[in-house]
């Protein structure tokens, strides 16, 4: 696959050490005892312990030109961003979905877009793989606490959108995931108002951060991580990032998500990624970076403050969480 | 001839006791594996805090089990075994508040208070245990003795923590009710059977089936 090296994104000289680590509140030393005195034991019989299952980073079929993200975190390792999953389609078990969704076949595959635009179209998975494919190496922050950094091979929605011609009267972006119970057993639960629905405001759907992403790791998308096609908003929750997408309409009404209607209270529309806007029922202020011991502080924006901020400038977003 | 039968008790009541032992013992054999074996999950801290937390609520409830059970069937033998279900109920807790405050969070008091005190589950769950620390340390003959009565009353607490534990369980998960709701249904099953009319009535019920049994069916003649 013919992929160009992201240059948008570089690492300030200012920036190499990762400063959001030292300077955080974050009680290292003792903190450490705790992990080092575990690891210290588990060392100790280490010689006996069989080998860590698949530690390399690169899939079979391809490879991340990047190992770090821009603030210097390293990439999540490729076993963890394919087996630890959120798609409840599937199941709500993280590890179990690779296994259900690994015979959800994506030939052929559709994505109507349409709704207030000027030149509706279909696209079908080679029409969209003809979009100039990038690396874009992101940051991942699930609502539930974990995060991931995940180099996705995808191209800016804004690209999309440019050839269907929005209409003056576009106010928001409506994306819907496939609706068919057969192949996603996970939607005969009623506890949810299938299909997967979300949206964006047009000026975040027009950012350079947001992109329709068709792979990972210099390979096409897995079925667990949303395969054919799927969205990536970096600066939101995870949830935001809707997988297997089958329709995209410009729209004028802001579109409610499934997990909005699910539990309005607790799920909004924007999901900005915000340390100081609690979850009603937990902390959003930290996180665990899959793969490290420690907790680490959240980044306002997910560390896109300064790409995204201005998008929000006077809301409240306690209110528009 | 008596000392057969009581050879027989103490040695069903034995294994009772080795079986529990070995049964609550389990969960924590297999957690270790896990993690030798790297099969923890992505997320191994929060895979230990879940399997411990599970634990501790499965093994809480089992214990609070063996009074009503004896209520339902007679079997005397489950008295014992509350005791121990109970501590290790309470050191699966214990492994689940220190995996929290220490792999979690790093010993770091301001996160831990914002975490505890902020959040209404982990509110939940910190008092949860709180209770149960003086049904651990009341666990013993010398104190049962000196307590008497108050003991019991005591030891009543333990409801109340499941209770909590239950509803930590339930403020804490992501949508999908069903596994903190069965716990709920369970433990509001066990409260029931205490209530003492409903307890009486089950005796009556019970010990009329027994005597039934025994005696064959009524002869009609």
């Amino acid at each position: 696959m013919l992929v160009k090296k992201r240059k948008g994104i570089e690492i300030p000289s200012s920036e190499i050490t990762p400063r959001h680590l030292y300077l955080s509140r974050r009680q290292f030393i003792k903190g450490a005892t705790g992990g080092a005195a575990f690891l210290a034991a588990s060392a100790l019989l280490g010689s006996c312990r069989p080998s860590e299952p698949g530690t390399e980073a690169e899939p079979e079929g391809g490879q991340a030109s990047a190992t770090v993200d821009e603030l210097g975190d390293p990439l999540t390792p490729y076993r963890n961003v394919i087996s630890y999953n959120n798609y409840y389609e599937f199941t709500t078990d993280k590890e179990s979905v690779a296994a259900r969704a690994a015979n959800f076949s994506t030939s052929p595959w559709q994505v109507e877009v349409g709704g207030l635009v000027n030149n509706p179209r279909v696209y079908d998975i080679d029409d969209l793989r003809r979009f100039d494919q990038e690396e874009r190496t992101y940051r991942m922050r699930c609502v539930e606490g974990w995060s991931m950094v995940i180099p996705w091979i995808g191209f800016p929605l804004s690209g999309l959108l440019a050839e269907v011609q929005p209409d003056s009267r576009a106010r928001y972006v409506r994306f819907e995931t496939l609706y068919d119970p057969d192949r996603m057993p996970g939607q005969k639960s009623r506890l949810y108002p299938w299909p997967y629905v979300e949206g964006l405001r047009l000026d975040e759907a027009m950012h350079d951060l947001t992109i329709v992403a068709t792979g990972l790791y210099g390979d096409n998308l897995p079925p667990q991580n949303g395969a054919p096609v799927r969205l990536v908003v970096p600066w939101k929750y995870g949830f935001k990032n809707i997988k297997s997408i089958v329709r995209i309409d410009l729209v004028e009404e802001m579109p409610v998500s499934l997990w909005m209607a699910a539990s309005p209270r607790e799920y909004g529309f924007y999901a900005n990624v915000n340390p100081e806007v609690h979850h009603p029922r937990w902390s959003q202020s930290t996180e665990r970076r899959i793969g490290d011991l420690q907790r680490r502080d959240t980044l306002m924006f997910n560390g896109y403050a300064e790409q995204v901020a201005s998008l929000y400038e006077g809301m409240d977003l306690r209110l528009n969480f | 001839m008596t000392p057969r039968r009581t050879d027989d008790s103490t040695t069903i009541a034995r294994l009772l006791s080795i079986v529990t032992h070995i049964g609550a013992l389990i969960p924590l054999a297999l957690l270790l594996w896990d993690y030798w074996t790297f099969q923890l999950s992505a997320d191994p801290i929060r895979e230990v805090t879940l399997r411990t937390g599970k634990s501790a609520l499965s093994l809480l409830v089992l214990s609070l089990a063996c009074t009503p059970l004896n209520t339902l069937l007679g079997w005397k033998k489950l008295i014992p075994l509350r005791k121990t279900l109970g501590l290790y109920a309470f050191l699966y807790a214990s492994l689940h508040a220190l995996t929290f405050v220490w792999l979690d969070y790093g010993l770091d008091p301001e996160l831990i208070v914002e975490a505890v005190f902020q959040k209404r589950f982990a509110l939940a769950g910190f008092a949860a245990f709180l209770f149960l620390v003086p049904l651990a340390m009341t666990s013993n003959r010398w104190v049962m003795r000196r307590l008497g009565k108050r003991w019991k009353l005591l030891h009543r607490l333990a409801y109340l923590a499941g209770t909590l534990g239950v509803v930590h369980f339930l403020w804490l998960v992501k949508n999908v009710y069903t596994q903190p709701l069965i716990y709920a249904a369970v433990l509001a099953l066990l409260l029931v059977v205490r209530v003492r009319p409903i307890k009486h009535k089950i005796v009556d019920w019970r010990t009329e089936v027994k005597s039934r049994l025994v005696r064959g069916p009524t002869p009609t003649n």
